[in-house]
């Protein structure tokens, strides 16, 4: 039965390649178990972020598109917007900066 | 460009050691006062840095990673990542956005990102003995250190 309600993932500490294989298996667990309608990355606790939480959003999004649903991330920290936006995330993916975003 | 200090931190191609050595990048970076973002940024690109050294200076095996930090004039911070893997073939094409031979965990934007945060980035490569590059960042001297 397809779950259709909104997840909300938190993501938390450092997000680099050291965590990049860890971290994705966890994601595609959420996305094969929950079958999520609306996915929220929520970044509140995220500290760093590099290039690996590129590959990890692009991988959401994918997930997302097969389930025909939607992805936002939220309460991202400065450090880890400009990360995505230099990627040109912020074209591909809603995105709201810490501080704006959603309820908790 | 004469240096006015100098480190020099050599480790193994762990990926353990990406954390490690981005923060000891910051932590010498403290010396030019830098602002929170300013941090970000250096934390950034060591990170992308040491992680094409690990990732693809050394994909079957261990070995030696060499991050040198040094301050000239100016208030230029240069980072020196340095490994003596197995190379790039075509530099430019490993520079170009989205372009990379890593699995589906990387993006390809490590260099992008490398250049966007830092103000010059330079990259020399030999396939077989190892790939070295430089970056330079300019920490804007803050109106309370004068």
């Amino acid at each position: 039965m397809r779950e259709t309600g909104r997840c909300v993932y938190r993501l938390s500490g450092e997000i680099d390649h050291h965590r990049a294989q860890q971290l994705t298996q966890e994601l595609q667990t959420v996305l094969d178990t929950r079958l999520p309608g609306a996915l929220e990355l929520d970044f509140t606790a995220v500290s760093f972020m590099d290039s690996s939480g590129i590959a990890l959003v692009l991988r959401a999004r994918r997930g997302m598109e097969e389930l025909g649903g939607t992805l936002r991330l939220t309460h991202l920290p400065r450090q880890a917007e400009r990360v995505l936006r230099t990627a040109g995330i912020h074209r591909l993916v809603e995105m709201d900066q810490d501080g704006e975003g959603g309820e908790r | 460009m004469k240096a006015t200090n100098m480190a020099e931190i050599e480790f193994l191609s762990r990926s353990t050691n990406e954390g490690f050595a981005r923060s000891a990048a910051a932590c010498f970076a403290a010396q030019l006062d830098p602002t929170l973002d300013e941090l970000g940024d250096i934390k950034t690109a060591v990170s992308e840095a040491v992680t094409n050294a690990i990732v693809h200076g050394y994909p079957d095996r261990l070995g030696k990673v060499l991050l040198r930090l040094r301050v000239l004039p100016e208030q230029v911070l240069e980072v020196t990542v340095r490994d003596w893997g197995v190379g790039i073939p075509d530099v430019a094409q490993a520079r170009v956005p989205m372009f990379t031979t890593g699995g589906s965990e990387r993006s390809g934007m490590g260099f992008t990102i490398m250049e966007s945060f830092t103000d010059t980035m330079r990259v020399r490569s030999i396939p077989g003995k190892g790939t070295t590059v430089t970056m330079r960042k300019r920490i804007a001297q803050r109106a309370s250190a004068r």
